[in-house]
């Protein structure tokens, strides 16, 4: 009982192709993509972490729960990062007028038939 | 299940040695999870400022030296191997393989460190780039590029003392690998320790591109 033996191929591959990887994500650093940049930059990021999750970590093989429990870590992390950016994104959306904060202070007068309502 | 008169692999808690080894590795699972939350926060911190101040935080990654960040990458994404390659050397039972990709992984993991100490955070310091110890830096948006190194020394210190934790526990598997404690049946920890290491490789896998290449380099 010693747990899935992965080849030492395997692991040779996922090495190159994480070297090969890191230097396509660099050199695109140097071409301009427009806002395109940073979205190849994360993809390519996101798609080496998944080849050290799946093959160095062996979440490939592992059991179902340390799946869902890593997939539920990343459930936390867009609520995380999403949630917050939503925020200050869409803070401009509704725009305030001038002044609403002052005007907020000056409380308006009671109406003059409340005073009579004991 | 095992009538060997040395100590058994197998904790009386436990079915087998496959139910032992599944929740070692859960377990792991779960703290790598709260890690996740962790680095999330500095993360999604570090998301919202750069878009709040973005040609502070472009001016910021434009000083940080690329070819090293991505030397570096190349130095951890090393260290990962090594240390896939002695957990399989634990799975198989090989003493002695098992010891040398463990200091093999310890030698890289320095070396990730001394790199970036000696090439990036000294370098900074004394250029003037440190905030809080000597920030001096006054050209344009100097505000947000303080903020962007406040982020830069933040997010990388803490990845690196992961590693300098990381490499204090390898010195300790390594002197009980040399003395035979982890075999075919008990890997348990090297494994565990595996995946901490490579979380923490994936760390910078996502710190490298933020940092240093997003800036608008071309």
């Amino acid at each position: 009982m010693s747990g899935h033996v992965i080849p030492k191929s395997t692991y040779f591959l996922i090495f190159g192709s994480l070297l090969a990887l890191t230097a396509l994500t660099t050199g695109m650093a140097f071409v301009d993509l427009g806002p395109w940049n940073t979205v190849v930059a994360l993809v390519i990021a996101c798609f080496k972490a998944s080849l050290v999750l799946l093959f160095f970590m062996h979440l490939r093989w592992s059991t179902p729960l340390n799946r869902v429990v890593w997939l539920s870590a990343l459930l936390w992390l867009v609520i995380l990062i999403g949630l917050t950016s939503i925020d200050f994104l869409s803070r401009s959306w509704t725009p305030m007028s001038e002044g609403w904060e002052t005007s907020a202070l000056h409380l308006p007068a009671p109406p003059t038939d409340l005073l009579h309502w004991r | 299940m095992s009538d060997s008169h040395a100590p058994s692999a197998l904790a009386h808690q436990f079915e087998d040695l496959q139910q032992q080894q599944e929740s070692a590795s859960l377990g792991m699972w779960v703290f790598l999870a709260t890690e996740v939350m962790f680095f999330g926060g500095l993360f999604a911190g570090y998301t919202i400022y750069r878009n709040l101040y973005l040609p502070g935080f472009e001016a910021g990654s434009h000083m940080l030296n690329v070819t090293i960040g991505a030397l570096n990458t190349a130095v951890l994404i090393g260290s990962s191997l090594t240390m896939a390659m002695a957990v399989r050397a634990a799975q198989m039972g090989k003493r002695s393989a098992l010891v040398t990709f463990l200091v093999m992984t310890i030698i890289l993991g320095l070396a990730f460190v001394l790199i970036k100490l000696n090439f990036e955070w000294r370098h900074d310091y004394v250029e003037g780039l440190a905030p809080g110890l000597n920030f001096t830096f006054s050209g344009a948006h100097a505000k947000s590029v303080e903020l962007f190194f406040f982020f830069y020394f933040a997010m990388t210190g803490v990845h690196a003392l992961h590693m300098v934790v990381g490499m204090g526990i390898l010195a300790v598997l390594v002197v009980q690998a040399w003395r035979g404690q982890y075999g075919a049946d008990r890997f348990n920890m090297i494994e565990g320790f595996g995946l901490y290491w490579h979380f923490v490789d994936i760390i910078w896998i996502f710190l490298f591109p933020l940092l240093y290449l997003i800036g608008g380099r071309y």
